[in-house]
């Protein structure tokens, strides 16, 4: 099965970590994908610009409305996500509980739709 | 003798039966609801069938490999129109060899316990663990179970789609976790066990004619986890446990719903069978170690069990054991009854000094207990103005009518004294 990894954390608190930490946190990334990637596992991934940089778009009665922001207002936030391969629910927590993230945000697994193949 | 028609045989084999055949047809076929079908599927062919030919065999065997044949018809069915067989684990292409190969039933027991460990996944809501699990391994209707918890039962059939789906959905496996995950795993199972044994142990002095026995079943459930998982000490603890708080739990009211506290009781009528099965089980389970909260808790229970009156009662070793209990299983309610223990041993102002740190600390703010805790302890302490106090916060925080009806009476006791006495009562 394939589960998405939704990765969510204070953005704020990411934004003020100072340049040591920062690095820190992105070499046990690379790490991470590293390793899930040897190990098969990896379909995909990757980290998100903050949400001040998002923008929601909706159409109604054929028109579009555009608003400056993320869909909702939370105290975490989608900061990244990884798309990965586990043959169940269990297999794809080992893999979300080893997100770097998961140490101060938290991790959402979200199971993919299988769609009948055509 | 009596004759049992074919239809009560088949009645009874449905009771006993069912949760096994399901637990078994749901590793074959890989799906709850599937399953479920497929064994609603065999028993109607068993009415049929079992009426005119006799029973089978091995009724086991045969109850599996008819659902199974029935499933595979169904998905055959089914795959015609969508014509795909969308991964399931049903190999369609050979269903003719399985037709004796279910005799061997020394795999039931694996199957079953996946299908607790399935149920009980953390994955899943516990109030949905609970009700999966009643549903799957006791095999109780999706009415009975709304009924024990008070639940309109849309709301209960609801609760258990949900989990099916989940489970389909997200990919929860049905396996007996690997040993690194066992214990937490394990501990989610027994709590599951114990919030049912908990739920029909509070509600006992409710309408029971209607009300399943929850109690009943959760012994079942422990007595067949203790009998799939030998090695677990804590679910022989957590057995011992329930089956000495069931074994007084006639005399624990009046016959019109009044409390009786433990060292009111008749203990005469105390089940002393269970309570033998009960003490040999703790020893087994200390023995077995590692000590759990719930072997440490039947210990306690034990201590209450073997002694022949309340002032008999070993509080030393009781006292000693909740203190071993706080350090494994800390919280507040825990330390709230090692201050009782204590109290009977080194007397109400110890027990005072170790309750009023609990207080202090707010957890229990809203606890009637708390306030009865201490209520009674400055009773005994002659403390009179402050323990009707105490009582009073207690009598507004309870629920449950026999504990309110205590309360009063007791609040009633104290009046009725102070107003026998000098108007000036010396108080602290």
């Amino acid at each position: 099965m394939q589960y998405l990894l939704l990765i969510y954390g204070n953005e704020q608190n990411s934004a003020e970590m100072n340049k040591a930490a920062g690095e820190a946190m992105m070499t046990e990334y690379r790490v991470y994908t590293d390793d899930i990637a040897k190990s098969g596992h990896y379909k995909g991934g990757n980290a998100l610009q903050p949400t001040k940089t998002a923008t929601t778009v909706k159409v109604r009665d054929g028109k579009r409305q555009l608003t400056d922001g993320p869909f909702a207002e939370t105290r975490e936030q989608l900061g990244g996500y990884y798309l990965v391969d586990a043959k169940d629910l269990d297999e794809a927590t080992d893999l979300a509980a080893r997100i770097p993230g998961a140490k101060w945000g938290s991790i959402e697994i979200r199971p993919v739709w299988s769609m009948p193949s055509a | 003798m009596s004759v049992v028609s074919p239809r009560e045989t088949i009645a009874r084999l449905y009771r006993d039966e069912s949760p096994r055949v399901l637990a078994t047809l749901i590793r074959l076929l890989g799906d709850f609801d599937t399953a479920e079908e497929a064994l609603q599927d065999a028993f109607a062919v068993a009415v049929e069938q079992w009426e005119h030919n006799g029973l089978p065999a091995k009724p086991f065997a045969w109850l599996v490999s008819t659902a199974r044949f029935r499933a595979i018809d169904r998905i055959r069915r089914d795959a015609r129109f969508t014509s795909d067989l969308d991964g399931r684990a049903v190999d369609a292409q050979a269903p003719e060899r399985a037709d004796s190969s279910f005799d061997d039933e020394s795999g039931v027991g694996d199957d079953r316990l996946r299908l607790i460990f399935t149920c009980c996944h953390p994955a899943i809501a516990r109030e949905a663990q609970v009700a999966l699990t009643l549903r799957t391994v006791c095999g109780l209707t999706t009415d009975e179970i709304a009924r024990a918890f008070l639940i309109p039962v849309p709301t209960m059939a609801q609760r258990l789609v949900r989990a099916t789906g989940k489970i389909r959905d997200a990919g929860i496996p049905y396996r007996v976790p690997a040993t690194n995950d066992l214990a937490p795993r394990l501990d989610a199972v027994l709590a599951v066990v114990y919030l049912v044994f908990t739920e029909g142990y509070a509600a006992s002095a409710g309408d029971e004619v209607v009300r399943v026995d929850l109690c009943g079943e959760a012994i079942r459930l422990g007595r067949l986890i203790v009998e799939l998982m030998p090695a677990a000490g804590d679910a022989k603890g957590l057995l011992a446990l329930m089956l000495l708080h069931d074994a007084r739990r006639g005399t624990r009211t009046t016959d019109s719903g009044e409390l009786i506290l433990l060292e009111e009781q008749d203990r005469s009528r105390w089940d002393a069978a269970q309570i033998a099965e009960g003490l040999s089980l703790v020893e087994a389970a200390l023995r077995q170690g590692p000590t759990g909260a719930y072997s440490i808790q039947a210990a306690i229970a034990a201590l209450h069990a073997k002694a022949a009156s309340a002032a008999n009662t070993d509080w030393r070793q009781i006292a000693a054991l909740y203190s071993l209990l706080v350090e494994r299983a800390p919280s507040a309610v825990v330390e709230l009854n090692h201050a009782v223990a204590v109290a009977m041993v080194d007397g109400p102002a110890a027990g005072l000094l170790l309750a009023d740190s609990v207080a202090a600390r707010g957890e229990l703010r809203s606890y009637h207990l708390l306030y009865a805790v201490r209520a009674d302890l400055l009773r005994r302490l002659d403390r009179r103005t402050l323990a009707l106090a105490e009582y009073r916060k207690a009598l507004e925080l309870a629920t449950l009518e026999p504990e309110r009806r205590f309360l009063r009476s007791r609040i009633s006791e104290l009046q009725l004294r102070d107003s026998d006495r000098a108007p000036a009562s010396r108080e602290s």
